[in-house]
């Protein structure tokens, strides 16, 4: 059921189209005339230093602002002024820099309320306790758990993500966005805070939910190693401009990337 | 045999209460004081664990309850008297008041559905804002039902409705039950039963979800503006129905028995049960109408104890009697005797 293989037809619409975008806050310019074209089963990164706008993409195309300018095109469908639980029944799941689960509810209910836009009952349904509710919801507590084992967390289903080490609390996130069943996985900095153990660890679970899953990847990453290995394909901003986009090693090479990141000779 | 016991036991154990109390106050037995402070428990039950559902589950901080209250008393009020008593403004009864007895549980329920409507005040504010500027908002709701109901002549303005006894009495005489005892108890039910269940189904969980991280839950698919509407406005409607409720058992109502004291009331008694707990806010609303009557004869003085008790509660046991947990987790052989679906 989760698992698809990646034999399905490839469409021909890109997962994911942005178009020219531009976002103002106030007099700043957090990220300026920004397009990207991410197709299908593709595993792509965003780099630049702090600051430089790349979790603003990822709040834009998740759809928690609306650009100023440009357009954001998900499975052929625009974005504009969708409520991002919207953006995310069009097939995109992310992940936050700082872990967001919820931390009073146990692993598994993290999975199940997850699923929240695809309950096919309402509240007068949950109330009456309908035939309809209870097929729903033992569905949804199956598919949970088929998850959780899949990625082998099952055993700390009732726990709660508080009592779960740093690196499987990350993990933990990815699955739940998972959970969505998304066509478009981001990723924001999922390496953030692990040790180099846990970092080998990651960059295997990402290319194995690659693998396995039908789903286009893009992510934010400061670890250079982790991005190499990774992605196909490095898209590099500073100060919301795109300043350098290719394969890893024509990135790290880029003048301007390394002007960006380690300043101008001249002083 | 086990099973069908654990299946049944809470029906039968509220029968066996329900049919108890019943029973008392048919034979007289029980004195009358007794059994108003009895329904009165009632009444706080369906507030507190009403209130509970958005101070502890959703989070937010509403100090505004008793205006939902008021609407939905005045709305089964001046709905119970127009249908079915003679009153010196709206002239004869509408109906026969031989049909109070059946109408009475819908009379109380448009109550609660009009305070439902009126729950859209905070609701609406809710979506931009949250924590502090929603209180604010929660007070100032409160205070625009009453300021409104003050300055209504037809219904009485700040000198209050009365003529409820008039229908009250009208069922008894109908068929000769304690009505009020049998009404409050029904409702205080039906009120935790739709409670749990609303909290233990995953489309409830989202308001879980909501407190504990709005950002992921509406990330997560959560569509959260709804999830508050709703919230929302079941919390109030259930004010609603406890205000409907209250304004029969005492037969009088007036605004000024509405304002922010009462909502801080089941305040209290939302958190010195425990945030997020139902059986918390049951057994606090218990506990609280109990202490309220145990200290009647300290007089004005009650008013001094009770919060002094609140302090000595957020000192040394800031999380509430039950703090976020049901008795079932605190006593989980429970479990093995009754089942909740």
């Amino acid at each position: 059921m989760i698992m698809q293989t990646q034999n399905t037809t490839t469409p021909s619409a890109p997962v994911l189209e942005i178009n020219k975008m531009t976002q103002r806050f106030g007099g700043l310019t957090a990220v300026s005339d920004f397009s990207v074209t991410l197709g299908h089963n593709e595993i792509a990164g965003l780099i630049g230093p702090n600051g430089a706008g790349k979790t603003t993409v990822f709040n834009l195309v998740s759809g928690f602002y609306q650009p100023t300018e440009g357009k954001i095109i998900i499975n052929g469908q625009p974005t504009a002024k969708l409520k991002p639980h919207k953006v995310t029944a069009l097939g995109v799941a992310r992940t936050f820099q700082n872990i967001r689960l919820w931390n009073q509810m146990s692993v598994l209910d993290n999975i199940r309320v997850a699923q929240h836009g695809k309950l096919d009952y309402g509240f007068l349904q949950a109330i009456l306790r309908s035939k309809n509710y209870f097929k729903c919801e033992e569905r949804i507590e199956e598919e949970a758990r088929e998850l959780l084992k899949v990625f082998d967390l099952d055993k700390y289903a009732d726990e709660l993500p508080t009592n779960l080490p740093y690196g499987l609390q990350r993990k933990l996130e990815i699955v739940r966005a998972l959970s969505e069943k998304p066509k478009l996985l981001l990723l924001d900095e999922p390496a953030a805070g692990l040790n180099s153990v846990d970092i080998q660890e990651l960059i295997r679970l990402v290319r194995w939910i690659h693998e396995t899953f039908d789903v286009t990847i893009w992510m934010i990453e400061h670890h250079m190693d982790v991005m190499m290995q990774l992605c196909t394909d490095i898209k590099v901003i500073d100060f919301g401009q795109t300043i350098a986009e290719g394969t890893a090693e024509h990135v790290r090479n880029h003048p301007a990337v390394i002007t960006a990141y380690l300043g101008d000779d001249n002083i | 045999m086990k099973p069908i016991l654990q299946r049944y036991s809470v029906h039968m154990l509220l029968v066996l209460v329900g049919g108890i109390v019943t029973y008392l106050a048919y034979e007289e037995a029980i004195g009358l004081y007794t059994l108003s402070v009895l329904m009165f428990m009632g009444v706080n039950i369906i507030l507190s664990t009403s209130l509970n559902l958005v101070n502890g589950n959703m989070g937010e901080f509403s100090c505004g309850h008793a205006g939902f209250m008021c609407v939905g008393a005045y709305v089964s009020s001046i709905l119970g008297v127009l249908l079915f008593s003679k009153d010196k403004v709206f002239g004869a009864p509408l109906l026969d008041p031989s049909l109070a007895l059946y109408c009475f549980p819908l009379i109380i329920l448009a109550g609660g559905l009009v305070a439902a409507v009126a729950g859209l005040l905070v609701a609406l504010p809710s979506y931009k804002t949250r924590g502090d500027y929603l209180a604010i908002i929660t007070i100032a709701a409160n205070y625009i039902i009453i300021s409104l109901i003050e300055n209504l002549g037809v219904i009485g303005g700040s000198r209050g409705f009365m003529g409820m006894k008039k229908v009250v009495n009208a069922m008894n005489d109908t068929v000769d039950l304690p009505w009020m005892v049998i009404w409050v108890f029904l409702f205080t039910v039906f009120t935790v039963w739709i409670l749990r269940r609303y909290n233990s189904s995953t489309f409830g969980k989202g308001v879980s979800a909501i407190c504990q991280d709005e950002v992921a839950a509406e990330i997560m698919s959560v569509n959260t503006n709804k999830m508050k509407t709703i919230t929302f406005m079941l919390s109030s409607g259930l004010a609603g129905v406890a205000g409907g409720l209250f304004a029969y058992i005492i037969g009088y109502v007036n605004p000024g028995s509405f304002n922010i004291l009462k909502s801080t009331e089941v305040l209290v008694m939302v958190y010195l049960g425990g945030m997020a707990s139902l059986s918390g806010a049951v057994m606090s609303a218990m506990l609280f109408t109990v202490l309220l009557e145990l200290l009647r004869p300290l007089q004005i003085i009650k008013w001094v104890v009770i919060p002094l008790l609140l302090i000595i509660v957020m000192q040394f046991r800031p999380e509430g009697i039950m703090g976020n947990r049901e008795l079932s987790d605190i006593f989980p052989k429970l479990k093995r005797f009754y089942r909740f679906k």
